[in-house]
């Protein structure tokens, strides 16, 4: 059964449960407004989800019984007995109805006519007490009893045998038990401090134990409360199509890290907040497509979700890449409205001037939209954000785009944390963000440096900013103590890499992170702070915190999700999930994960044949199937496996025989033995793999979707700047098997990081479209100077008319070719590395 | 019904449904950074409680006695607070009669914490707001 239907029901026989309670007891005080309008809500409630279901019977009972109550909450109708009844029966056929539902899946079949139209005169009022009226609704009400043996033994094995897989418990259960379990944590870590200053043995084993069912418990009780994001973005896809359709633009819904889980309060709290966040970026954000492509963009925007833990919050980004905030019109309201004066905002930078739209009443929206301009500002949403702990920020580029980024913190985290000292006193920081520890000292070794007064140590080959926990929380050192000897924590916040300096570091600790109180929270320095095993109270370091104290990482947020996508630069590209499977004879075979959008097992029933080839119906569309090796049938009976390809609208079924596994490999293939549709081989799990060519593949299902390849070359290295993960996965493959070393990033800002690492690379492909800094940015900032100035660019964009060719080269493009064009950009990249040969 | 409790010689009292407990001397971890009236945080059964010193708070000078305070444990806005105080009397039952309001010549930082005056046989309690002391600004 649908998760929809299933959550539905769930809800509407709670309800039902109630409604006949409440029903009898408005028969017996007729003049009660609360239980009318409990008894109005719950049927409205029906309604409501079963119209959104599609479950036209259900709808209409519930809706000819809304109308009803709704006169008599009006004080329009007066509530009477035979209404009363009247209204009952209707439960009667919902909860008949539901019954059926919950057997089949399926809305049974009947004829509810005579009820409606029963109910539809008592709502007209005065037809009720007629004796003409009212014998149909008797005579209605005989038939719900012959119907009633039938209804209800449905309804009993209901009951009895299929018991619900789920139940529901009051979300203050769950946080009492948290809290119990938090404390069971810190008791049971006291108990094995205890236990190991003690030689008793005795202990030992039990503790051993306790100490392991803690630990189960702990995660058990943790699950109950977290659930996916995704849950709370399941309605914004279709939000997005919508309103897509009601504004006239075209809009791409990227939504990220839908797996990341969140606590389920916080979910509840900050799905509001974020439709509305939505709303308003395909409003005000995104531009119409006659815009867009007069800014030279592309005429889909894209609206990205983004969600991820970064040390111990969750970060929520929702961004567009629309017109961005206009600085000017913010400035103007913000004077009009007195918020500031000329010469304060003369001194503003623009992030601090588009944080006005967090004010209340504020509203730069030239005109109020249905959409998005109902009174309920960003403010509103700040506040709502603030209320459970959380931070929302922005950052916004004029005709780039907004992102607004919702830092929540997860206040009942258990996190490991290494505790440390500085200036006496001692500190958690968590485990999360502790990359290594150094330590530094006189001698050999790694050192302490100073340029003026900034701290810095060499790292392997970096020089890594120090921040001196000392003097950052303002301790007095010990006397005694030298300042170049100690432990340096490398912590990472965003990219930004950065080392604490500490006195001493001790064990780590398993920690319940517990917030500070209110009058200490405005110390951004701390997470929340928690009780060591020893009993002591300690503070819980927060390195995002430190890392905007000190000036370091003020991007950190807009950074991360490039970091986790890439966190060491080009060794990702090297490291990839493949997907096993097996089709036909010989050896496994294997795709980068990436590139399947989904797994399906299809029912062999639902496989078509149109013409020569194999098609089957896909979420509204046919998709074409593609059968890894000729002599593969689809199933006579049972199921068929099937990796779906897709990009956009565009998907691709490839019929596999089974598949097996998920692993990570470094795909350093061999082209030993290459045949059409593989790009080689290579050696994943120990066994000898082939690698599906995708692209050829693709053509097989599509054969617009572009050309296949085979050559082969050196080993020049490649930056390939693109943020579409899809096209990006495509284009590494390839390439790598064609011989290059590639490193990859999403965005030109991400290239420039690259630049200023001193990473050489021989050839630089580069996307146009693309969130931060798009390709024609990135080229003029290569061109301009830099270790990259003389490196061959070449562009590489689903437009390619004359005058973007221009525009391109114009930027310092050396050659702009189409996106799915891989001949094409195998070909360039040969001209680009060896000039004089391909001349 | 008021505890009483003494700081740098003044009886002060604070009504006793507000508070949760009374500790002796306790391992205070200090708060960097935290304001100068906080004098670090607590461990109460498994609660983390911030302390606040009330010398501190009153703008009174330090302890210099070289004993620890006792702690008056408080209950606000669903937050444990500890008071340090110089020493924890008893609880008494006061007369509203015997109630005076704020002289106008007390400490103007006294006023805003003070309640009013109690007059106490030969001595003078000092009615604290418990949650006007907890509004410490950054």
């Amino acid at each position: 059964m649908d998760d929809l239907l299933a959550d539905f029901l769930t809800e509407t026989n709670e309800g039902l449960a109630r409604l006949d309670e409440a029903l009898l007891q408005l028969e017996k005080e007729p003049s009660s407004r609360g239980v009318l309008s409990e008894i109005f809500r719950t049927v409205h409630t029906i309604k409501g989800t079963c119209g959104f279901l599609g479950l036209p019977r259900l709808e209409g009972v519930a809706h000819a019984a809304e109308n009803v109550l709704g006169l008599w909450r009006e004080g329009t109708l007066a509530v009477t007995q035979e209404g009363v009844t009247l209204i009952l029966s209707a439960a009667d056929r919902i909860k008949q109805i539901v019954a059926g539902l919950e057997a089949t899946g399926q809305e049974p079949a009947g004829d509810d006519t005579p009820l409606k139209a029963a109910l539809d005169a008592a709502a007209l009022g005065e037809a009720l007490p007629e004796e003409g009226d009212h014998e149909p609704i008797l005579a209605e009400e005989e038939a719900p009893p012959a119907d009633a043996p039938l209804a209800a033994s449905p309804e009993g094995a209901g009951a009895g045998g299929q018991a619900p897989q789920t139940i529901r418990v009051a979300v203050e259960v769950l946080e009492d038990l948290m809290v119990l379990v938090s404390e069971l944590v810190l008791t049971r870590n006291q108990l094995l401090q205890l236990a190991r200053s003690e030689s008793n043995a005795a202990f030992a084993v039990p503790l051993q134990r306790l100490s392991q069912i803690t630990s189960d418990l702990q995660d058990g009780v943790m699950k109950t409360r977290m659930q996916p994001i995704g849950h709370a973005w399941s309605k914004l896809p279709r939000l997005v199509r919508d309103l897509s359709r009601d504004l006239g633009k075209r809009i791409e819904l990227d939504m990220r890290g839908a797996e990341t889980e969140l606590d389920r309060q916080v979910l509840e709290l900050i799905k509001d907040p974020l439709t509305h966040m939505v709303r308003n970026s395909a409003d005000h954000g995104l531009e119409t497509p006659e815009q867009r492509r007069a800014a030279g963009k592309g005429e889909t925007g894209r609206i990205l979700l983004n969600a991820f833990h970064e040390g111990g919050h969750i970060v929520l980004e929702i961004g567009d890449d629309g017109r961005g905030l206009n600085t000017d019109r913010i400035k103007a309201k913000a004077l009009s409205q007195g918020l500031a004066t000329e010469t304060e905002l003369a001194a503003m930078n623009d992030r601090d001037v588009h944080r006005f739209i967090f004010r209340a009443g504020f509203s730069t929206a030239a005109e109020v939209t249905s959409v998005s301009g109902r009174g309920v500002g960003m403010d509103v949403v700040k506040t709502n954000i603030e209320r459970i702990g959380g931070i929302v920020d922005l950052r916004s580029r004029e005709h780039r785009g907004t992102t607004f980024t919702i830092k929540i913190p997860l206040t009942l985290a258990i996190a490991a944390a290494l505790i440390v000292e500085a200036g006496g006193e001692r500190f958690a920081i968590p485990q999360a963000g502790v990359l290594e520890l150094v330590r530094v000292g006189p001698g050999k070794g790694p050192k302490v440096e100073k340029i003026k007064e900034a701290r810095v140590m060499r790292l392997r080959d970096q020089l890594l900013p120090l921040i001196p926990l000392k003097s950052l929380l303002r301790l007095e050192a010990e006397p005694g103590q030298s300042d170049a000897e100690g432990f340096v924590v490398v912590t990472q916040v965003g990219a930004q890499l950065f080392g604490i300096v500490v006195d001493r570091v001790f064990d780590t600790e398993e920690i319940v992170v517990k917030p500070v109180a209110p009058i200490l929270r405005h110390i951004t320095m701390f997470s929340g702070n928690t009780i060591l095993g020893d009993g002591s109270v300690i503070m819980i370091l927060d390195p995002n915190g430190i890392a905007r104290a000190t000036g370091l990482g003020s991007e950190a947020a807009s950074d991360h999700a490039v970091r986790k996508e890439e966190p060491r630069g080009g060794m990702l590209a090297r490291q990839t999930s493949l997907l096993l499977f097996r089709a036909g004879e010989g050896a496994p075979k294997a795709v980068p994960l990436s590139l399947v959008a989904r797994l399906e097992n299809l029912k062999a029933g639902s496989i078509e044949r149109a013409g020569d080839s194999l098609v089957t119906q896909y979420r509204g569309n046919l998709m074409p199937l593609v059968p890894l090796h000729s002599f593969m049938s689809p199933p006579e009976a049972g199921h068929q496996a099937v990796l779906v390809f897709g990009d956009g609208d565009r998907a691709m079924g490839l019929m596999v025989d089974e598949i097996l596994d998920v692993v990570d490999a470094a795909l350093d293939m061999d082209a030993a033995g290459v045949r059409p549709g593989f790009l080689g081989s290579c050696v994943v799990a120990g066994r000898v793999t082939e690698i599906l060519d995708t692209g050829f593949w693709l053509k097989q299902g599509q054969p617009d979707w572009f050309e296949p390849l085979a050559a082969t070359g050196a080993r020049p290295s490649l930056l390939v700047v693109e943020d579409s993960d899809f096209f990006r996965n495509l284009i590494v493959p390839a390439v790598m098997a064609a011989g290059y070393d590639v490193t990859t990033v999403p965005n030109g800002r991400e290239a420039l990081r690259l630049r200023e690492a001193g990473e050489r690379f021989d050839v630089i492909v580069s996307d146009i479209n693309m969130p931060e800094l798009d390709g024609l940015g990135l080229a003029r900032a290569v061109r301009e100077g830099g270790i990259w100035a003389e490196v061959p660019m070449i562009a590489l964009s689903s437009r390619s008319d004359p005058r973007d060719v221009e525009r391109g080269r114009a930027a310092g493009f050396s050659d702009y070719i189409a996106k799915f064009d891989r001949e094409a950009l195998l070909t360039s990249l040969q001209q680009c590395l060896h000039p004089a040969l391909a001349r | 019904m008021m505890l009483t409790l003494t700081v740098a010689e003044q009886l002060c009292g604070v009504p006793v449904l507000s508070v949760r407990d009374v500790l002796g001397v306790q391992v205070i971890t200090r708060i960097p950074l935290a304001p100068r009236e906080v004098a670090g945080s607590l461990n109460l059964r498994g609660r983390i409680v911030t302390a606040v010193d009330l010398r501190s708070r009153l703008g009174l000078p330090a302890r210099d006695d070289g004993k620890g305070a006792m702690s008056v444990v408080v209950e606000v806005g669903g937050e444990l607070y500890s008071l340090l105080a110089d020493q924890v009397g008893e609880v008494l039952t006061l007369n509203a009669e015997e109630r005076a309001p704020n002289p106008p010549t007390l400490d103007a930082a006294w006023c805003g914490f003070s309640l009013g005056v109690h007059r106490l046989g030969d001595q003078l309690l000092v009615l604290l707001d418990v949650e006007r002391l907890l509004e410490l600004s950054a």
